[in-house]
């Protein structure tokens, strides 16, 4: 409740709140929010900028671009979410056992995750889809997978931090067990930076889901994911821009609303850096 | 900087090598259908596949295929592509010149645009610069490149502006306008998204600075504006300036294959995605291993030029 009353006075907080709010109210009922079925074809009105009818406009098929927008929303910012939420829970929880057990465990994960984070993210997630095939599911393991070792490096770095203070010292000294230990005493007070970066992440999660189904290895047809409707829509190129630009947009405001939250909730939760806007 | 340092960075370079091509070659592994399948397509005989599988090797062990494969990489030899026959090495050589020719264009507009933004919106704190540069940094941040890709495609290439070609490569050797006019589309979508990344970290970078005590006693002794900001803080926060500029051929890296494919030029993302669809396993492993290669590369250097520039830095 004080983080939250903190993030409202904060103005990217507030901010990024508002979006995310919105954001999410679209994902949640995006289907009974739609004012038009979004598969239905008017070849009346193909190719048309936003009227009282279209807010929007519509694409090559003449479907209605904002019902098109409320239903996708569905598939792509919940299947961010989860996205993010499979890497933020496997890196924490990789990370926190890492850190809290040190030696010869910590050396072997930590340049495990080294190497792994020597592959650039989008490549590695190529990679995973290669192998497990095309489908937004996959997509999202792939990208789950993918922030795993980014994740684990953070978690592991607090974890170093937190494990030296008295209390951990006090639960050993108390022959609590290494689970009581890592879930009761390390993982909760490492749980501020891990929440701050897994927000950052679900921006990122947005525009990599997105891009997959760009390129054809996520959502397939005639799925009304964003990435893959631009991904359509490049047919058309020339002879509208809005089958392009109204998902883009849309893609840009989620992505926009999670950056701004996850930077008003690093001020928020972190007040030493708060600077570094 | 001591030799044992750098011959210690190098050995870690190496076994990071060694590990992604574990990687690489283990993901390949689970692919469902192999090469020999996708060749043939599914109506060829058992016969016919198996001679094929023996042909490539592909019906030995994974951990022969591997040991084969890796012994025969560190002579310089990728082995054979199952799309093209043609042999791996010297393709996706000509194509990672191609995409570095993209990557270095990027990069330096980006450092001709993004740290002069950033040093101007830092030193102006709050000003309309500054407000001006954090939100169109946000909107570069959350913008996909392939986004910008395909707006900047429908606005510049189209039919009736023709500024740029939609698509394509013509070599710098045969007619170096037209191959610049190629590769700008794809260099200004890198270089929009880089900048906003980068003018960003500048930008807190020269904030920081600015407030540090060196900075307050050059003030002090009476050092004009100017002098205080090129001579003093600019230097300092070129340091981190420098780190994020190498994590961020990581975003390069990913950018480029986005890029490539979106504007139908034949570097190494292309050939990537290529591979992918066509269970290309030699051309996967090379291309997927210089990549990652590549990036190793770029942060041992950010390591050493943090080090040259610092001289407080002493890696033993």
């Amino acid at each position: 409740m004080k983080t939250l009353r903190a993030l409202l006075r904060n103005p990217q907080g507030a901010a990024g709140l508002a979006l995310c709010a919105l954001v999410m109210f679209a994902a949640l009922f995006g289907p009974a929010l739609a004012p038009k079925d979004p598969e239905a074809f008017n070849f009346g009105a193909r190719f048309a900028g936003p009227s009282a009818e279209f807010p929007l406009g519509t694409d090559w098929y003449g479907r209605d671009l904002l019902s098109r927008i409320l239903v996708g929303a569905q598939s792509t910012v919940l299947l961010a979410l989860l996205a993010t939420f499979i890497g933020t829970a496997a890196g924490a929880l990789i990370g926190v056992v890492s850190g809290y057990l040190g030696g010869v465990v910590d050396e072997i994960l930590m340049r495990l995750t080294d190497a792994l984070m020597a592959i650039p993210s989008l490549l590695f997630a190529l990679m995973i889809l290669a192998a497990l095939g095309s489908s937004a599911l996959n997509a999202v393991l792939a990208i789950g997978i993918a922030f795993t070792p980014g994740m684990a490096r953070i978690a592991r770095s607090v974890t170093l931090q937190v494990r030296s203070f008295d209390y951990v010292a006090a639960a050993k000294a108390r022959g609590e067990s290494l689970a009581w230990i890592v879930g009761a005493e390390i993982l909760p007070n490492t749980i501020a930076p891990v929440i701050v970066e897994g927000t950052i992440r679900v921006a990122f999660a947005i525009m990599t889901l997105a891009t997959l189904s760009f390129l054809g290895l996520g959502a397939q047809p005639p799925a009304p994911e964003w990435g893959l409707m631009i991904a359509e829509a490049r047919d058309h190129l020339f002879r509208s821009p809005w089958p392009v630009a109204v998902p883009g947009a849309a893609i840009a405001i989620v992505a926009i609303g999670f950056n701004l939250l996850g930077d008003g909730l690093r001020d928020v939760l972190n007040p030493r850096t708060g600077d570094h806007a | 900087m001591s030799a044992s340092f750098l011959l210690r960075r190098l050995a870690y370079l190496a076994l990071t090598a060694f590990l992604v091509s574990l990687i690489v070659f283990g993901v390949t592994q689970l692919l469902p259908a192999n090469a020999a399948t996708m060749i043939l397509g599914e109506y060829a005989t058992p016969e016919a596949l198996a001679a094929l599988n023996e042909r490539l090797g592909l019906d030995q062990p994974a951990i022969v295929q591997y040991g084969n494969w890796l012994g025969n990489a560190i002579q310089g030899d990728f082995g054979v592509s199952l799309r093209t026959s043609q042999p791996v090495g010297p393709s996706i050589m000509a194509a990672f010149g191609r995409s570095a020719m993209l990557a270095a264009l990027s990069l330096t507009l980006v450092c001709l645009i993004a740290i002069p933004l950033g040093v101007v919106a830092g030193t102006r704190r709050g000003g309309p610069a500054d407000l001006g540069l954090s939100v169109v940094s946000y909107l570069g941040v959350s913008l996909p490149e392939f986004v910008l890709a395909t707006l900047l495609l429908a606005r510049l290439a189209g039919p009736s502006v023709g500024l740029f070609p939609a698509s394509g490569y013509t070599p710098f050797s045969e007619d170096p306008v037209a191959a610049l006019r190629h590769m700008a589309l794809p260099v200004i979508t890198l270089a929009v998204i880089l900048t906003a990344h980068i003018s960003r970290m500048v930008r807190s970078e020269m904030v920081d600075t600015l407030q540090s005590d060196f900075v307050r006693a050059a003030r002090l002794r009476g050092l004009s504006k100017r002098q205080v900001i090129y001579n003093h803080a600019l230097r300092n926060s070129m340091l981190p300036a420098i780190t994020v500029i190498a994590l961020d051929v990581g975003y390069l890296i990913g950018g480029v294959i986005v890029v490539e494919e979106v504007f139908a030029f034949p570097g190494i993302g292309r050939q990537l995605i290529l591979a992918i669809q066509n269970r290309d396993l030699p051309m996967l492993q090379a291309g997927a291993l210089i990549m990652a290669l590549t990036y190793a590369l770029a942060n041992l250097a950010a390591d050493l030029a943090y080090a040259a520039l610092d001289k407080r830095i002493q890696y033993k």
